[in-house]
Order: C-alpha cells, then structure tokens, then sequence
C-alpha cells in the first residue's frame, strides 16, 4: 500500500504533456523586468541605478530584514531604469529594468559541469551561503530558504522532507529536474542535511512518475540518508502539511509551523539551486519552468533566466495559439491568471499554462445543494460550504470559530462544487478580515 | 500581442460532477426499482408514475415561472426525481387526482415554500407521501396484489402488507410463528412479489441502485448503511429477547420501505447532514425510530415518519457534529 495523505484529496485530471520534454536552455531575452518582490516578506532594496552595467550574477538588490530575500541580475548589461511592472499577482512592483549586452559572468561562479559531491561549508556557512544566494521556496510559496533553515531555539529538526511531489496538473518542471539533475540535486539534499543538523532525508514522489521514482532510488544508494518515498496520487499531496502527514503520520498543528513535528520541507528545485548555490557559488537566477497547454504546439520543459517575459517562453513553445482564453503561472490548481503576457518570469514561476476560451469561464452558480461534497474533499477537515455562508453574512467572528485561518487555498472545494459556487473565493475574502481581526487583538 | 485576457482566482478547473450529472446519476439508480414495479404492478403502476412525475416538473415550472419569477431549471432532473420517488411511495390503485394532490404538497409546499432545490428543511417527496396518509388512510392503505393486479388500476384486487398483516395479527394476540405462514419468505420479499408502493416491491432492485450510486459516488455509504444496521441490531434485540412477540431482523430491513427509504429517501443531500459523522448519527436515528413506530406505534410501517423526523434535527447536527480538523490542538484538562 502506497501511502498518503488520510483526509479529503481530489483526483483533477492530470494532463502531463510535457512530462517527456527534455530541459532546454531559453535563449536570452532582449530584456529583463527583475522585480525586487519575487517572495514572501520585505521586498528587496535595490543597489544599483540607472545607467549600471552588470554582470550575470551580480547582487542588485539586498535582502531587507529577517524574511527576505537578495535579488540577483540574470543577464549581463546595462540598468534602463527601475520601475513598475505588472507581474502575476496583477499589481504593479517595482522592478529593475535591464538591456541584455552578451553573457557576461561574474567570475566567481563555476560553470563547469562537473559534480562537486564533498561539502566543505559547515552548517552555519550553508545557512549563510543559502541566503546570500537569494534561495526562495521554488514549489511556489517563495518563502526565503534560509530562514527555513534557521531552526528556532527550544526546537530540533529530526527529519528533511524534499518536496518531489508536483500534484498539480500539467506541470513537469521538477519532475524533469529529478531525471536530469538527480545527483545535484541529491548532493543539494545532503547540504541540507548538514544544514539542519538531521541524518535522515526522504524525497516524496507521487507514482505518476515511475521513471523519476526509480532514477533516484537507484541513485539515493550511493548517498547516506537519503531514500525515496513513492506516495500514491492524490491532489494536495505537495502542500507542505498534506506531504508531511503522508510521509511520517504527523499532523502539523493548527496555527504550527511544520517544525513543531521536527520536520522540514523543501522542494527539489530548492535542493538543486542549494547544491548550485554552494557547490558552484552560484546565485538564484535562473530556474526551470514548464510551458504547457492543450492546444499549446510544443509544451516544454525551459531553462529559463529570471526577468524574461512570458511572452519569450510562450513563443519559444510554438506561440499563444489561437484560442487561448486565459494564461496562467503555475498550475490550474492554485496558479494565478495572467493579465498580460509581459509579465516577467520569477522565482517562484513553475509554469506557464495556457487555457483555451472554451474552458476559461466559470459555470453559473447555483444554489448550494448541500451534497457534502466540499466537505469530503476538504484536506484540512473544514466546512467550505459553512466558511462561505458565514463570510457572506460577515459574521467573522464564526468563520474564525469554525478555522478558516486552517484554509491552505488548495482549491479543491472550488473544484468539486457541482453548483459552481465560488467557495474559495469566500474564503480568501473571509480570511483577510479575520487575519485583521486578529492583528488588531494583538496590539 | 493585444489579446485580452480572462483573469479569475484559482482553481482553473473544474471537476465534472454538475446538478444535473448527480441527478441523472440518482435516476439511473431508480431504473431496476422502475421496471420491477412496473412488471409486477402493471397498467396501475404506469398511471400514477406517469402522473406523478408529469405533474411535479408542472407544478415545479410554474411556481418558478410565475410565483417566485424566475426561470425555470427543470433539466436538473430534481422535480423528475420528487416525483418518482413519491409514485414509489403510493399504492398502484391510487385514483390520479390524489397523486396529483400528493405532487401539489411535495413540491409546492415541500420544496419551493423554502425556495427551491437546496433550500428544503424536509424531504419533498416524504412531505408529500405523509400529507396523503394523514389525509386520505383508505386510499392510502389498500394495497393491489402484485402480479394477479397488474391489468387493473382502480378495481385491483387489494391486501394487506407483511407489515400490516404482522401488526394486525400481533394487535389480535396472535404468535408470529402463525403470523409467518400468512406472508410471503423473507427471499420472496428481496426478490419481488410483495404487496407494498410501487418502490416496496423488491429489494433486490434497490439494491442494484445503491450499488450503482455508490460506484458513481453520488453519495457515501454512511447514512444507508448505519440506517439499515441500527434497524437489524435493534429489531434483532427485541427478536431475541421474545422471537414470538416480535418479527426477525432480516424480516424489518426487507418489509416496507426500509429499504427504499435507506437508499433514496435518507440519501437526498438537501435534508440530510454535511459530515460523515453527522450522517452516521443521522442514520442510526432514522433506524431506530423505525423500528420504534413499527414496533410500539399506530401505524405499521414508520420509515417516512422517522426520515422526516431526522429531517428536522439535520440543523442541529450540522451545527455540532464537525469534521476532525487537521492538527487538531488536543486541550488537556
């Protein structure tokens, strides 16, 4: 018996089209829009202006407190300005805006292919190196890497989860990473480890991807600690609380983070970007991102370098066909629609999809019917059905009482509705003014 | 590279399942229990299914169209589904104008009073089934023999219920071992041959449909299930302790409308609570008023009377009874 995750979990179709792709290197944009915000916390104060010329690598805006993240120059040129630029959320940020002149590297950094296995940084270096680096949670969530790793005092880590899930549909990013950067991203994993102080590293792949189950198995013999788990298929599997739960039989505790069950979660574009970072002294500037889409000519897996438009990826997969209706960055689960395809790729795009009309609008809302099922499928035990009424009305105050802070906006609820009611869009509505609520109490 | 984009929050897609899809789902389960009732009641069968059905999604389109305003969505397949399961509930000699009273009161006071589908405290087509009883006993009480009936409609010849027969006799002092010989074998009964409602007839058909309806995952197993079990452990306990004063167990879960009162009745999701525990209590409560009235009360069959009464404690249920909240934070003391 496979394991997974016990509670609620939904089956959406998986349509992995580019799962065959190899990784392809995305040719240089002509420009970049690097924007200062790309993760969770205080954006980045930038440190170069106008009229500068960097290198590829090159910090250009500096981390600024303890959750942020160093933003670094993708390309090598020259700075046009710093303004703002519409990116995914749908508002506009702050961005550095740079001219690509060649692809110039900072000297600092390997660019041989070689695999560097021995780790000569200690545990505080790593945490260190991680942070300069501007290592983000590349599942999605961006939350800064180093902080992840700063284990709170009173608390111990006892195991490392890497995050190999990918229970979205469509998207292939980390599983392409797994097959063809399986020994970096292993040795990544054993970083860490050392980081964390844990001896013990399990890597969770659903079974929808038994060539990359079987690849790092294979590989996992040669490296103490390490071994792969095959979970059965189910979505939210890669939600942070969902995988923990699947892997140990832990719950994470309402309002807890998951070290409070002595464990950590990173994904394995994270773990890669950790062994680049520390083995070969690169910085975050460049990820993996799929381009996918049912009437897409040529879905793909790209290496892609932080900044390029969107529009660059969707030409280089065959262009925006015909009948797109909506494009989104990251997966039809939890992604977020695009209003423009100049939106610049960030750390914390995985993938590019393209909706067609047919299938970009919702259906008309009918009156719950009380069938349960949102109920059911609920991964974190709550009533979606009774979350909505309740904001609806603005009674917060229950909507509090009955956990809609507990809500990890996996969608599922909004998915299996038969009335189409938008349930999580109720939710999401609800739980910004109970957050405020409860940061007025505090003060 | 003007296009226009459509913008939305996630999730991007959607599953399959619409109103319609776990309507028709419902409707394909009633399939068996339609054909076994039309093979053994007949011509009486056809005319009140036909009448029933005909006039919920009439009344139903009316009272959308002209008393609430708005436009009518009868292809949810809803007020087919009402109707059907209140011809199920009647006897096949019921004169047309009574059916067509007992569709007025499902659907019009059942269902659209609270506002249409999803709104309704009470199971449309038990509110419709109970308002005949109480208002019309003779009509509703005179049951066609199945089979030998069926070329007849208002002139069928009539008898009595296992049920009916059992209570009766058990009113009259008589042993159940003499009371057995007078009605058909507990296999006769799951297989057909039974007097009863249309939906009564055999419980091998509704069987058929619970499974499908399971398979197709248009409900869980919860509230059939726990229903039908507190019905054979509590008639089971009265059985044991005097097997000549009260009927077997297997007898209550395949006589009447236990049966069809599990499987399409309880199931309705509108009058039916939200959670897995909630719908366990839901059905263990049914179950045993069940078997309460056809044990102790007047009348001698009590499924729909329990399912209404559960019905009206479903608010309360679902304001209690809640899902185990992931990482529940255990308080001690």
């Amino acid at each position: 018996m496979l394991k997974t995750f016990s509670k609620g979990g939904v089956h959406p179709p998986e349509n992995k089209l580019s799962a065959i792709q190899t990784i392809e290197q995305l040719a240089l944009p002509k420009m970049v829009s690097i924007p200062i915000s790309q993760h969770i916390g205080a954006p980045a104060s930038p440190i170069v202006k106008k009229n500068d010329t960097v290198k590829v690598g090159q910090l250009i805006a500096k981390s600024s407190g303890f959750v942020s993240a160093n933003i670094h120059s993708s390309v090598s040129g020259k700075v046009i300005k710093i303004d703002s630029v519409v990116d995914s959320s749908g508002y506009k940020k702050q961005s550095i805006i740079i001219d690509v002149e060649g692809d110039e590297w900072f000297e600092e950094i390997d660019r041989t292919p070689e695999l560097k296995k021995e780790i000569d940084l200690s545990s505080e270096e790593i945490i260190k190196k991680v942070g300069e680096s501007g290592i983000v949670g590349l599942g999605g969530a961006t939350f800064p890497s180093q902080v992840k790793l700063s284990v709170p005092r009173g608390m111990k880590a006892e195991i490392l989860i890497i995050n190999g899930v990918e229970c979205e549909p469509y998207l292939t990013s980390d599983h392409r990473l797994m097959l063809e950067k399986g020994d970096e991203l292993l040795v990544g994993t054993q970083i860490l480890m050392k980081a964390l102080n844990v001896d013990k590293a399990i890597i969770g792949i659903e079974n929808n991807k038994p060539d990359a189950i079987e690849h790092l198995t294979k590989l996992t013999k040669q490296y103490q600690g390490i071994s792969v788990e095959a979970l059965k298929v189910k979505y939210p599997q890669g939600g942070e609380k969902q995988l923990i739960k699947a892997i140990t039989g832990r719950e994470v505790p309402s309002g807890g983070l998951p070290i409070a069950v002595g464990a950590v979660v990173h994904n394995v574009g994270t773990a890669f970007a950790v062994y680049e970072a520390v083995q070969k002294n690169k910085p975050l500037f460049e990820r993996v991102v799929t381009v996918t889409g049912k009437s897409v000519k040529r879905p793909s897996n790209f290496m892609v370098r932080i900044g390029t438009p969107v529009a660059d990826l969707i030409e280089a997969a065959g262009g925006l066909p015909e009948d797109t209706g909506k494009v989104i960055s990251g997966g039809p689960m939890m992604g977020r629609a695009l209003s423009t395809i100049d939106t610049p790729v960030t750390k914390g795009t995985s993938g590019i999809l393209i909706i067609p009309e047919g299938e970009s609008r919702r259906g008309k809302i009918y009156d719950c019917i009380r069938c349960a099922k949102c109920v059911s499928v609920c991964p974190m035990g709550l009533e979606p059905y009774l979350l909505m009424k309740v904001t609806e009305m603005q009674n917060y105050e229950r909507a509090e009482h009955e956990r809609t802070m507990d809500c990890i906006e996996c969608g599922s609820c909004s998915y299996i509705c038969p009335s189409n009611r938008p349930l999580l869009d109720y939710i999401r509505l609800g739980k910004v003014e109970v957050g405020r609520i409860i940061r007025t109490r505090k003060v | 590279m003007s296009k226009l984009l459509t913008v939305s929050p996630s999730p991007h897609n959607y599953g399959k399942d619409t109103i319609k899809s776990l309507m028709y789902g419902v409707l394909i389960a009633l399939i068996p229990t339609l054909l076994v009732s039309l093979y053994f009641f007949g011509i009486g069968a056809l005319i009140v299914i036909i009448t029933s059905v005909l006039s919920a999604v009439v009344f139903e389109y009316l009272i959308t169209k002209y008393i609430l305003k708005a436009s009518p969505d009868i292809i949810d397949g809803s007020a087919v589904i009402t109707g059907l399961l209140l011809a199920f509930n009647l006897p096949s000699n019921l004169p047309v104008w009574i059916v067509i009273i007992g569709a007025l009161v499902a659907i019009g006071i059942g269902k659209m009073t609270f506002g249409g589908l999803g709104n309704n405290p009470f199971n449309p087509a038990l509110v419709g089934r109970v308002f005949l009883l109480v208002s019309f006993p003779v009509q509703m009480t005179t049951w066609p023999a199945p089979i030998q009936s069926r070329l007849q409609y208002l002139d069928a010849v009539t008898g009595a219920t296992p049920l009916g027969v059992v209570k009766e006799g058990l009113r009259n002092g008589e042993q159940v071992s003499e009371l057995v010989k007078q009605i058909p074998s507990n296999m006769q009964m799951f297989i057909g041959n039974v007097g009863g409602s249309l939906g009564e007839v055999a419980g091998l058909a509704i069987v058929l449909g619970l499974i499908w309806l399971l398979y197709k995952k248009v409900i869980t197993w919860h509230i059939p299930i726990s229903m039908l079990g507190t019905i054979f452990i509590v008639s089971g306990v009265f059985w044991l302790i005097n097997p000549e004063k009260y009927m077997n167990p297997v007898f209550h879960i395949i006589s009447g409308g236990a049966l069809l009162g599990a499987v399409f009745m309880a199931t309705d999701y509108v009058t039916s609570p939200m959670t897995a525990k909630g719908q366990l209590i839901f059905g263990i409560g049914i179950g045993f008023l069940t078997v309460m009235i056809r044990l102790f009360g007047a009348y001698p069959e009590g499924v729909s009377f329990a399912i209404l009464i559960m019905n009206a404690f479903v608010p309360i249920i679902n304001l209690y009874v809640k899902p185990k909240r992931f990482g529940e934070v255990i308080k001690n003391g």
